[in-house]
């Protein structure tokens, strides 16, 4: 089986892989960081949102063989364990963005690309139009758009660390 | 009210986990030796299956078993039920076929399980079960509820395809009514079929401890106990005591992960055969073939009115297609859940409903978030609000002429109504809506090229589900009653026990705010725990609407069992009459003096038990209650919608929402409003986006996320949510439930207003760019006044 590197969430990790296994099936199965789901294996839920190189990408739809080299993060990234949550995750606990919370890991990967492509200062209409790869089935994304508002503007107020990329 | 306690917005104790990425999924739990299983799976709608060939799928590397329906017979395990006896006019049983969890004979829908492959891997099953050689005889099939009775036949059992046909209310009384109507209202209506995409993928994994003879399932279920009733009791799996089921965090249900399917019985069966896990995660594109579908009626619907539009009885006659087999609770929905609402919020004399379940060859359909309430709604708002616009009148004046004033009402169908201000909620509606601004807004978007149109929806639902005898006397075959165990550790933390389940709901902190605010503990010493069969007894599981109203009932029955006795205990301790015992804000206190003693040292006495005789009082502080309601709740209120049509292309685009919504009491705001987005949102998905299509040949047309248009943020606006309160007189919280308001709400909302902007009332749902477009060039819109 081939073998195929790269750098998850900060630590070097290596992997054989059979050559059709997916991103998300060398993250969750492999690497056991099972916050990233699948939905619907079709790009069109956004569940499986991970950064490839710091922008957003489904990993559902990546070769795990195509990441070879890539600097990877998962939702498991955004804060040190113990530490304090990332001001996204913040957001979205405060705002009441998440119900069932399985959208939920893929939504925050989503919105902080939101962030890096449009800055901490955003519309409502930006949100909503910019969230068109993910699919929240519980929330009605009412919540999730304000959890993201108010997540980019922490991001720029508390000098917050942006994802460790 | 403390700030934890009930009506505050506690932000939720579940979410760090979800936030982090630490959820436990079903797919996420991972068992030693775990092997994979993949579905052989019928491409045809209706076929005979000749033969199957699964030796070559057999010698594939990595596979351990191929099995098929010849297997399962003969390891006699039983068939799938549907556990609510529905009978016909004529009194005749519903017709029930037979439902094996891997087909035997023939395949009856796209979708319908022929096979399974379990394999060292998934990749491995994968390959291996495109190898398994099924030869079909293709036979003609019926997908169409309308043409089901001419269609072949499905089912030996059910001739004419027909499951039953029920009626509700009384048909003289309706047609002397109609006789003497001075107006008559009348709608043909398709309650289009709906795919629920919870977005976590249902999923089985099931292990087998040959040691003890005893079989763990963890699975994707709204109700463990019921899973494993059924699959004990009826599939007869195992005995109940040596089957386990674990529902670890959900990832969404809204009905479709109440029922028991065929894929986690044959994850069991197979586990106990080749001696190791067995795990079985849906794929979108299964899901959409294997999912209970939700809603698909047609209707054709009267009303009529007096001379001054008061309602003088309802008819209805419904066709209800329940696909091609009874899935598990799919007999009730168009009909209890059904008919039973059709007096909505109105005070109507008499209604009379006729409802004909039939087979068809699609995926079944059961309950999907509202389950028959929604129809119920579309159903009598739509008619209401077409009246109001033949009679001249506007929508708030029609439905102030005939709502319900004084309570208990008595509708002539089944329900009788505790509480409710239907004023209350439509003024306020009204008021945040800014209705008398609408003329104006429709002046001015007539001037960017746009219809504006208003629609209202004064929705009712029976919620709390449900008394138990009353559900037992409609055919229900289950107790509708909730559990609770409240167990008080000898610190003073508490763990809740409940037979409630949260997949999305936040039972963990709403449940521990009722906890926190009657024994006067921070909500962090307060443990809620649900959905594993081995540490919860039993319980009924979550749908309904009814965690609020019975499962936290239960609770609180509970705690006062756990009052009462931890008064007990601080008479010891205090040496005081237990009748003097008073116990507010976590203090025990002797009444007229000062001797009191804080709950954690009740709790501590409790369990070392030096301070009383064992012979006299049991040590320990734990109680159990079970709770079964005495009515239904009856949640309603006033959601108000208005859109924009672009009259060039006919995309509607929803640009304002009100709703006001009596819940009776709320526990937590935030929560309760969550929830009434999410239901909006996919009462607006049903209305503009969302239908499921069969082609003639029973191909599902709408099999991805692909095809199926599901609601994304850009198709929503943000909700202006408001809230009114009757309290619930048969509960001691006063709570109605909110769980399913929005989507039972917002159908005739969305309908109405598209209808109101483009003056035709000819437009079905999903009223898509093209449905709405092409209703258009027959319409005359109604100029902006």
């Amino acid at each position: 089986m081939p073998k195929v590197s790269m750098t998850v969430n900060g630590k070097p990790v290596t992997g054989d892989v059979e050559a059709r296994t997916l991103l998300v099936q060398f993250l969750r199965e492999n690497l056991r960081l099972t916050g990233t789901h699948v939905g619907c294996d079709t790009s069109q839920c956004g569940a499986c949102v991970i950064h490839l190189d710091g922008i957003a990408a489904k990993s559902c739809t990546l070769l795990a063989l195509q990441c070879e080299g890539a600097k990877i993060t998962t939702i498991e990234g955004l804060a040190e364990p113990g530490g304090p949550l990332h001001p996204m995750q913040e957001a979205f606990r405060e705002n009441h963005g998440l119900q069932c919370g399985y959208c939920t890991p893929g939504m925050i990967m989503a919105a902080l690309d939101i962030v890096r492509r449009k800055g901490n200062d955003l519309d409502e209409h930006t949100i909503r139009e910019q969230l068109d790869g993910n699919i929240c089935r519980c929330t009605g994304y009412h919540n999730i758009v304000k959890a993201i508002a108010a997540g980019a503007k922490a991001m720029a107020k508390g000098g917050a660390r942006q994802a460790a990329e | 009210m403390s700030a934890t306690g009930i009506g505050a917005a506690v932000r939720r104790k579940e979410d760090f986990r979800f936030v982090t990425g630490s959820g436990q999924y079903t797919d996420d739990v991972v068992r030693p030796g775990e092997t994979r299983a993949v579905f052989v799976r019928s491409p045809h709608a209706r076929a005979k299956i000749k033969s199957i060939d699964t030796g070559a799928a057999k010698k594939m590397p990595g596979v351990l078993a191929v099995l098929t329906g010849a297997d399962l017979a003969n390891d006699k395990i039983g068939n799938l039920i549907c556990g609510w006896m529905i009978h016909s006019k004529d009194g005749s049983p519903m017709k029930m076929a037979p439902h094996p969890a891997l087909a035997s004979g023939t395949v009856n829908h796209v979708g319908d399980a022929v096979a399974v492959v379990v394999g060292e891997t998934l990749a491995a099953a994968r390959d291996a079960a495109e190898k398994v050689k099924v030869d079909y005889e293709v036979l003609s099939a019926v997908t169409d509820p309308a043409k089901a009775k001419s269609g072949p036949q499905i089912h030996d059992v059910a001739p004419k395809n027909t499951i039953y046909e029920w009626s509700l209310g009384d048909a003289k009384a309706v047609e002397a009514a109609f006789a003497a109507a001075k107006h008559v209202t009348r709608l043909d209506i398709i309650n289009n079929r709906l795919v629920p995409n919870a977005i976590e993928p249902r999923a089985a994994l099931a292990e087998y401890d040959a040691g003890t003879d005893q079989l763990t399932l963890w699975n994707t279920t709204q109700n463990p106990h019921v899973s494993r009733l059924v699959i004990a009791a009826f599939v007869g799996m195992a005995p109940e005591h040596k089957l386990r089921v674990i529902a670890p965090d959900v990832g969404g249900g809204f009905g479709s992960k109440i029922f028991i399917y065929p894929e986690e019985v044959v994850c069991l069966w197979a586990s106990r055969k080749v001696r190791r896990p067995v795990k079985w995660v849906a794929e979108r594109a299964e899901s959409f073939v294997t999912d209970a579908h939700g809603r698909d009626h047609i209707t054709h619907a009267e009303l009529a009115l007096d001379a001054h539009g008061k309602i003088l009885a309802l008819r209805a006659r419904t066709i209800a297609n329940l696909g091609a087999y009874m899935s598990t609770f799919s007999s009730s929905v168009p009909t209890y859940l059904y008919g039973t609402l059709l007096s909505g919020q109105y005070d109507i004399p008499s209604i009379y409903c006729e409802v004909d379940a039939v087979y068809t060859n699609t995926v079944p359909v059961d309950a999907y978030r509202g389950a028959g309430r929604p129809e119920a709604t579309f159903v009598v708002e739509r008619l209401v609000e077409v009246a109001a616009r033949e009679m001249g009148l506007e929508p708030a004046e029609i439905r102030k002429r005939n709502f319900i004033k004084s309570f208990p009402h008595q509708t002539p169908v089944i329900m009788a109504y505790d509480a409710g201000d239907y004023h209350a909620s439509l003024k306020k509606a009204l008021e945040l809506a800014d209705v008398k601004g609408f003329n104006k807004r429709r002046r001015d978007a007539a001037r960017r090229g746009k219809l504006r149109g208003m629609g209202f929806s004064t929705y009712i639902e029976a919620c709390g589900l449900a008394p138990s005898q009353a559900v037992g006397s409609l055919g229900g075959g289950v107790g509708l009653w909730e559990s609770a165990e409240v167990r008080v550790n000898p610190t003073g933390s508490v763990e809740v026990l409940t037979g409630s389940h949260a997949h999305g709901q936040g039972h963990e902190t709403t449940f521990a705010q009722v906890v926190s605010e009657r024994l006067g503990i921070p909500i962090e010493n307060v443990s809620i725990v649900h959905g594993d069969t081995d540490k919860v007894q039993f319980g009924m599981g979550t749908y309904g609407s009814r965690s609020g109203a019975v499962g936290m009932t239960a609770v609180v029955k509970a705690l006062d069992k756990i009052e009462a006795k931890a008064k007990k205990v601080a008479a010891h301790v205090l040496e005081a009459s237990e009748g003097d015992i008073e116990f507010k804000d976590g203090k025990f206190t002797v009444a007229g003096t000062d001797k009191s003693a804080a709950w954690g040292d009740i709790a501590l006495n409790a369990y070392i038990a030096h301070k009383f005789s064992g012979q006299e009082l049991e040590p320990g502080l734990k109680e159990t209650s079970f709770y079964d309601p005495t009515n239904f709740t009856f949640p309603a209120g006033c959601h108000i919608c208005e859109v924009e049509v672009d009259v060039d292309t006919g995309k509607t685009e929803v640009v304002n929402w009100t709703a006001v919504d009596d819940f009776g009491t709320v526990i937590n705001p935030m929560i309760v409003e969550g929830q009434v987005h999410g239901g909006i949102a996919q009462g607006v998905g049903q209305a503009l986006l969302e239908g499921a299509i069969y082609d003639k040949d029973g191909q599902l047309v709408t099999g991805s996320l692909m095809d199926y248009t599901m609601p994304r943020a850009h198709d929503l606006p943000s909700f202006h949510v408001g809230l009114t309160e009757t309290k619930c007189p048969s509960n001691p919280l006063g709570i109605k439930g909110c769980g399913e308001a929005g989507a039972i709400a917002a159908p005739a909302a969305v309908i109405n207003a598209i209808t109101d902007a483009i003056g035709t009332e000819n437009l079905a749902m999903p009223a898509t760019a093209n449905a709405v477009w092409t209703a258009l060039q027959s319409a005359k819109p109604r100029q902006a006044a």
